[in-house]
């Protein structure tokens, strides 16, 4: 094997394993220290220029970063990332004078910015600091998109959204709310130099042809719609009993939702089996604290109606049979259809995208599903001056998915008013320090503590059922805050090594509590070295470090997969071989390009 | 500032006969220097008991003073451990050995301790053969004092400020060879694929085991000149065979070429498998170890491996007769069974 390219700042940001999985690369552990460190400030502007809303997704986000976190390979639980997001956000000081200064003096171009979500408010706040003159269309009275429609107040509060719309906002962009783009060609008529297309993905899924939809027509509701018109209060209030239909996140917001107006039998009812919900975990969680029964495998058959009103819904039984590839066959049970009773349905599906108001001779080319063909790369749609991103480029995914699409069609929209190349994107920033101090000193807190995951305390449920506006997460106070940050292993604290300084002692062998570093020979096939190691490296998503041959002939190999960050083996090592560096990347924002 | 080592380990460590990982053998944190050769051989012990899945309280591990012997703290954390007064750790051993013979004894020096100040303790326990192992964690020099030259250096041997040692080195295998010792192997600390099926063998052995394992003092023994430190080791080093250590019921899983290969059984039926032996050799025959050992010195070489053994040797408990039940198992009117005893015994000499 070839020793590792350590020079690839893509080898280093792969061993930050929470900052590598983000899609928009937030510095995690850096953050997560400054909050250790009580600088709440700090630590929220390192998440607001990487994700632009760290309050809003310190709430909701769908935390990628927790899986792929490596305290979850090490003991039960990962680190609580999204939350202490929000504790930075929740303890941050006024940070009204550390926004970009937006320059009075505009450079020339205008863009135009169709919907008003997190994808477009991304490109609206990487563009306005370099003096673009942006006008931003939305149907609503109020910026926010899905975040404001769709997520329910009782999990991001107004304010929170209010807060960190606004420093975008304030950039100086031109709003025009309550305005339904019906046709792209009106906006390209007016010049813009570019048009940047936001608008997620709205339409939710019916099941049109399922017996009685129709006459029950007046009790069943698209939960998406259903949602944004209780968040703009035109909805208040349910029937008793509910039945929600689907069991992806927007299921959870439904049924919960319910719960606070007035629905007191709340029933999910979902095809798959349970543990194949599309929902996040805590989501479940979440539901079934508040006493809604999740009924699984349960296929929707026909709406009942008598004398013109909805009694309920009849489900077929069912359970899920794979096949040799592991796909999934959900087979009848062949039982007697199950009625379940409702005053009202909402049907949350899934949803889909919709672009009915774009002419299609503007030179904007759709593909078979009636998808724009959008660059995934620079998020260039067929007609040069056309941008997308966010749920309406490549299909739903989720607020943090808009973001790093949005900071990446920001770059595009920069480099195409400067006539430069798209597809050459500017590098990330990248920096490699030693945190060396003395012998035993380093600068970050190396010691590993074996805390279990906190839990985020709750409002008591009777207070939070009866008023859809309280937010029922309370967040980490300052102490627990820190106790959960200090989890964090910080993996961007790097091992590094250096060949000609070994004098191959095996003190770094030694020492290693998780048996990662291994002095052996070098083989051509990664399989039979991986399996050679001290334990063998199966972990098979996780890299080796090795390094080129030593005196001995050997050479050093270590294993990513479960190092604690501790700094043992540099602070083991009698020649500094080994040395804890600090790695810092961040994705370029647009105009950090050579210009 | 880390003086504590993670709790956490592996996920998938592997475990050994008796259910273990190697957790169960560690020891504390070591205070010695970063990158001391102490704490390698402290490692080898560590995977010697792991793999030989010995049950930590069945072993006591004993030293005397200096570096080498902080070392017990840093290994086998739930074993038995004295840690005695300097060069005395044979007479302490001695007697743990005389009260209860079940345990296995591990006694770790230095050469300070072994050389100088316990000279005269270490030749009689080999002349003894009380059933020990014995390792000396040998750098050549007083670590604990600021690195001044100890009874091992060899002579022409420079210093960290740059003295030249004038006297002849204590050559410690070479004594105990002289001495009668039934296994006699030499080390270096940066070998643990040699160092690791000694301290089994020497586990294994009925009666007193030497290993004498250079270890080079990075603080004060690690410079051009040294004759113990790494990159001069590393030079110099001419092993005897490489060693393979076959536990009980195991079959021998490597072949190598016909001749080349000794086959050694010990005395409970597990097996050192030497291969490629050097010309001239013969582990069992002490005059040819003792002239391998000459040879090497001539040559300027240090010879490392197996260098003697005798599978099947009468250890102290056997030569003085001491009673099969351990003295600590006996009762008092067992170990003490009164003035008529003692009238009659006496009445035994009239």
């Amino acid at each position: 094997m070839e020793p590792t390219q350590t020079k690839d700042p893509e080898y280093y940001h792969k061993v930050v394993d929470c900052q590598y999985a983000c899609p928009a690369h937030t510095p995690v552990p850096e953050y997560i220290r400054l909050i250790a460190a009580g600088k709440y400030t700090e630590a929220y502007m390192v998440n607001w220029e990487s994700n632009v809303f760290p309050g809003i997704l310190g709430r909701t986000c769908d935390r990628p970063c927790e899986p792929a976190c490596r305290r979850g390979r090490v003991e039960e639980e990962p680190v609580a990332i999204c939350r202490l997001k929000r504790v930075a956000a929740d303890h941050k000081s006024d940070v009204t004078d550390l926004m970009p200064i937006i320059p009075s003096e505009k450079n020339g171009k205008r863009i135009a910015l169709i919907g008003g979500g997190p994808a477009s408010l991304t490109v609206a706040r990487d563009l306005a600091p370099l003096g673009y003159s942006i006008d931003l269309y939305d149907n609503q009275n109020k910026a926010g998109g899905m975040m404001r429609s769709q997520i329910p107040s009782f999990r991001l509060p107004d304010s929170v959204l209010d807060e960190e719309v606004g420093y975008v906002l304030n950039m100086g962009i031109e709003t025009h709310f309550n305005t339904y783009v019906n046709s792209l060609k009106e906006i390209t008529d007016k010049k813009y130099d570019a048009v940047f297309i936001g608008t997620g993905a709205p339409k939710g899924k019916d099941l049109s042809d399922l017996p009685g939809r129709k006459e029950a027509s007046a009790n069943v509701h698209i939960g998406i719609e259903w949602l944004a018109s209780v968040a703009f209060e035109h909805t208040n209030k349910i029937g008793k009993k509910v039945i929600v239909l689907g069991g992806g996140n927007t299921a959870m917001d439904c049924c919960r939702t319910s719960r606070r107006l007035g629905g007191d039998q709340v029933k999910v009812v979902v095809r798959s089996p349970f543990s194949e919900m599309r929902a996040s975990e805590w989501e479940k969680e979440d539901a079934l604290h508040e006493d809604i029964p999740i009924i699984d495998c349960h296929v929707p058959q026909s709406f009942v109606v008598e004398n013109g009103k909805l009694m309920g819904m009849n489900f077929d039984k069912v359970h899920a049979v794979y096949d040799d590839n592991g796909k999934r066959k959900l087979v009848s049970t062949n039982e007697a259809p199950v009625f379940i009773e409702a005053d009202d349905v909402l049907i949350a599906i899934g949803q889909e995208n919709t672009f009915p108001w774009i002419e299609r001779d503007l030179g904007l080319a759709f593909d078979e599903y009636g998808m724009p063909v959008v660059d995934k790369n620079t998020f260039q749609s067929t007609n040069e001056k056309i941008f997308f991103g966010g749920d309406a480029a490549l299909g739903p995914k989720n607020v943090i998915t808009a973001v790093a699409q949005g900071h990446q069609a920001a770059i595009s929209i920069d480099l195409f008013c400067n006539q430069q190349s798209l597809t050459e994107r500017p590098s990330p920033y990248v920096n490699l320090v030693s945190q060396k101090m003395g012998i035993h000193e380093w600068s970050y807190d190396s010691d590993v503590v074996t805390d279990n995951r906190y839990i985020v305390p709750q409002v008591n449920k009777e207070i939070a059922l009866k008023d859809r506006k309280v937010e029922v997460e309370l967040g980490f106070d300052g102490l627990h805050g820190y106790k959960e940050a200090k989890r964090c292993l910080n993996c961007d604290v790097q091992t590094v090594f250096t060949e000609n300084k070994c004098i191959e002692c095996d003190a770094c062998v030694d020492i290693c509590p998780t048996a990662c570093i291994s002095f052996t020979f070098n083989e051509d096939d990664e399989n039979t070295l991986r399996n050679k190691l001290q334990v063998p490296a199966l972990n098979l998503s996780q890299d080796l470090l090795i390094s080129a041959p030593l005196p001995t002939q050997r050479v050093m190999v270590k294993d990513e997969d479960v190092c604690l960050h501790c700094g043992l083996c540099a602070e083991r090592c009698p020649t500094s071989a080994w040395d804890m560096q600090k790695f810092f990347y961040t994705t370029s924002k647009a105009g950090n390009q050579c210009q | 500032m880390t003086y504590i080592k993670p709790k956490f380990r592996h996920p998938s460590l592997p475990k050994n006969d008796l259910g273990y990982t190697k957790t169960v053998y560690e020891g504390s944190l070591s205070t010695l220097c970063a990158g001391c050769g102490h704490d390698s051989i402290s490692a080898a012990i560590v995977q010697s008991c792991y793999e030989l899945a010995l049950e930590p309280h069945r072993i006591a591990k004993l030293s005397g003073i200096g570096c080498s012997s902080k070392t017990p703290a840093y290994f086998l954390s739930q074993s038995h451990g004295f840690n005695s007064v300097h060069g005395r750790m044979p007479s302490v051993a001695t007697g743990a050995s005389l009260a209860n013979k079940d345990l296995i004894y591990f006694g770790v020096s230095g050469d300070g301790d072994t050389a100088s100040i316990g000279m005269g303790q270490f030749v009689h326990v080999v002349r003894r053969n009380l059933n020990m192992v014995y390792v000396v964690m040998n750098n050549g020099c007083y670590g604990l004092t600021k690195g001044q030259d100890s009874a091992t250096a060899d002579e022409g041997s420079k210093s960290k400020a740059g003295s030249v040692n004038l006297f002849n080195a204590i050559d410690l295998p070479s004594l105990a060879l002289e001495l009668g010792a039934s296994f006699v192997a030499q080390s270096f600390s940066g070998d643990k694929a040699q160092l690791i099926p000694l301290i089994k063998a020497a586990i294994k052995h009925p009666g007193f085991a030497l290993i004498n394992v250079i270890s080079p003092c990075v603080t004060f023994n690690n410079n051009p000149g040294s004759t113990k430190a790494y990159d001069y080791v590393r030079e110099h080093l001419d092993a005897t065979s490489t060693v393979d250590f076959i536990p009980l019921q195991e079959e021998i899983s490597v072949a190598y070429e016909a001749g080349s290969t000794k086959n050694i059984e010990l005395h409970d039926g597990s097996s050192l498998q030497l291969n490629k032996l050097a010309t001239n050799w013969n582990p069992e025959d002490r005059m040819s170890a003792m002239t391998a050992m000459q040879q090497a010195k001539l040559d300027g070489e240090i010879l490392t491996g197996l260098i003697f053994i005798e599978p099947e040797t009468t250890d102290l408990h056997a030569m003085i007769k001491t009673s099969d039940t351990p003295l600590n198992t006996m009762d008092e009117s067992q170990l003490c069974p009164g003035s008529q005893a003692l009238e009659a015994l006496n009445e035994e000499f009239r």
